[in-house]
């Protein structure tokens, strides 16, 4: 759904029989209505034909009457109807749909209750629980380990040893968050080159890749050596030149580029595949365990709307969630 | 007066001191609002308790171990609540909090002195006092910093992560912080023995040459650190150890400046 085209839609939304208010929520993952109805059935219907017509297909949906439709978009707001659980991109993306629909004048009092209300709790679920604990994917840990040794990455450094997917996946991260340069090394220079022109990065001989050593922060590692290239006697040397600097290492190759006992030394930071994997596992694990008490929010908050919506003694209190 | 203002500071840094225990013991590591509350409402009964021996006594209110104990506490609890919110050093108050606490209830529980208000002559002398213990203060801030840095490079270290790994701040900025407040402990101690110089007071004797270690001690590690030959948590450790020293010598040199 573009966002010209927002306002046209929910115009046809608010034409369909029985539909008073409506707010869309299209993002990669979800195309949802929310809608104040007296005739949840027939705004169904035309909410179904509206969706055909666009899509040119029967599009499988199901929908929620109240109280279930307040406590989905209150899990959706949330994180917790997300892919990737307590994710909080998603909480932006309602944020939007409502202005779009209050922009539009498509927005009900209850669905601007109904969305005020689902923000309070998705800060609530946010801050009194551990949803959003820790990162979940190998890129993400990578960024936040580099943020517990470094604080901001704008003035670090990073080298690839071995251009690799994964590597450059992990490079692409700590880009994200605005390393200063990238430096990329590999065994086959034109490589190197091809994948420091594709990152904006800078391609070095692998032959030469120790001299940059002083000068680098965050040492991404993939090569397909059959040895450990890293080891502590080839690092303590070269860690002397760095005038105590922290250095961060992320070893993706398999087997090992840097020998484990180089994480003894001071100073230095080494994490393998492995260990950043069973960090994003652990993180998610603990998103999972925190579900239950985020459910039991959401409860409160939707006895707290239901309340809300018996006080208003409006006939128009009908909503409903639909998705495809 | 005194006292009730003395135990009002002692209840909100343990208040303190208890609401991160079980908040870290519930999984909650969000403390910032009714720690750092506790801590300025601590801080504030402080200020009136020390506001109170001062203006009984007629000078600044260190004339026994007790006094300078709960002096050295304030001006750990002052430095945090205004280091601690620059830094953005979360949990730091929770580092803090046992500390102050510490201090503060070795200071309830030591026999009652009388105030010997050896410096009334001479306002150098009480210059020269109050600044060496808010130097212990930015000392013991550091301590604070360096024991962070420690436990989070640990968790780094360790390549598992606890939950309060998310939640302490970057190794570097925590040694960062030490740094720093280790710089101005060093300048304000050395201001002290200017004000001490100003004073006349003997550049001789065990308690100068005391107080002449710790200055030393704090030069060689900022002198190390300087020239890149402290690794972080060489830097950290010796920040806590050398804190950890002057602590112990803390009551020697009161009792030395009490017959001086």
């Amino acid at each position: 759904m573009r966002d010209n085209e927002m306002e046209e839609l929910l115009g046809r939304l608010r034409s369909i029989e029985g539909v008073s208010g409506a707010v869309m929520l299209s993002t990669c993952n979800r195309v949802e209505l929310y809608a104040s109805s007296l005739c949840p059935l027939r705004a169904l219907d035309g909410f179904r034909k509206i969706l055909s017509e666009r899509a040119g297909l029967e599009a499988p949906l199901y929908y929620h009457a109240t109280p279930e439709a307040v406590r989905h978009l209150f899990r959706v707001a949330s994180g917790l109807d997300s892919m990737v659980i307590g994710e909080t991109e998603i909480l932006g993306q309602v944020k939007k749909a409502y202005s779009a629909a209050a922009d539009a004048g498509a927005a009900t009092r209850p669905l601007h209750k109904l969305f005020q209300h689902a923000f309070h709790v998705a800060k609530s679920v946010r801050t009194e629980t551990q949803i959003t604990s820790g990162p979940t994917s190998v890129g993400s840990v990578a960024v936040e380990l580099a943020g517990k040794i470094f604080g901001s990455l704008k003035e670090r450094r990073v080298m690839i040893l071995g251009a690799g997917e994964i590597s450059e996946r992990t490079a692409r991260s700590l880009q994200s968050r605005g390393v200063k340069s990238v430096i990329v090394s590999n065994r086959t220079y034109e490589r190197a080159a091809e994948l420091a022109a594709e990152i904006g990065g800078m391609a070095l001989h692998f032959d030469h890749w120790e001299k940059s050593f002083a000068d680098i922060d965050i040492l991404i590692s993939s090569t397909n050596a059959p040895h450990a290239i890293l080891t502590p006697e080839k690092i303590a040397p070269l860690l002397k030149l760095r005038r105590a600097a922290p250095l961060f290492v992320i070893d993706l190759a398999v087997p090992r580029d840097a020998d484990p006992s180089i994480n003894e030394m001071e100073g230095v930071f080494l994490y393998d595949i492995d260990s950043l994997e069973q960090i994003a596992a652990q993180s998610l694990d603990i998103r999972k365990q925190e579900v239950i008490r985020c459910e039991s929010l959401i409860d409160q908050h939707v006895g707290g709307f239901l309340s809300w919506m018996r006080t208003i003694h409006s006939p128009d209190q009908h909503h409903i969630g639909r998705m495809a | 007066m005194e006292r009730i203002s003395l135990l009002a500071a002692t209840l909100c840094y343990l208040f303190s001191f208890g609401h991160t225990l079980y908040a870290l013991g519930a999984g909650r590591f969000q403390l910032g609002r009714f720690n750092f509350l506790a801590m300025a409402l601590g801080a504030a009964a402080q200020t009136w308790y020390l506001f109170l021996r001062g203006a009984s006594e007629h000078s600044c209110p260190i004339g026994n171990l007790s006094e300078t104990l709960i002096f050295l506490s304030w001006s750990i609890a002052l430095i945090y609540l205004v280091i601690g919110p620059a830094y953005r050093l979360s949990l730091m108050g929770a580092f803090t909090a046992p500390l102050v606490l510490l201090l503060q209830i070795i200071a309830l529980l030591l026999p009652g002195e009388v105030h010997v208000s050896f410096f009334r002559p001479n306002p150098w002398v009480e210059t020269h006092a109050a600044l060496s213990l808010v130097a212990y203060g930015a000392f013991g801030l550091a301590c604070v910093a360096g024991l962070m840095f420690l436990v989070q490079e640990g968790q780094l270290k360790s390549r598992r992560p606890a939950p309060i790994f998310h939640h302490l701040p970057p190794i570097s900025i925590l040694s960062e912080a030490t740094l720093r407040l280790v710089w101005i402990g060093f300048l304000l101690l050395t201001l002290s023995f200017v004000s001490g110089i100003l004073a006349h007071l003997a550049v001789a004797g065990g308690k100068f040459l005391f107080s002449l270690l710790i200055w030393l001690i704090y030069a060689a590690i900022l002198f190390a650190a300087k020239s890149g030959r402290l690794s972080g948590r060489r830097f950290a450790t010796a920040v806590a150890l050398a804190f950890l020293l002057a602590l112990i010598l803390l009551p020697v040199i009161e009792r030395l400046s009490g017959r001086a």
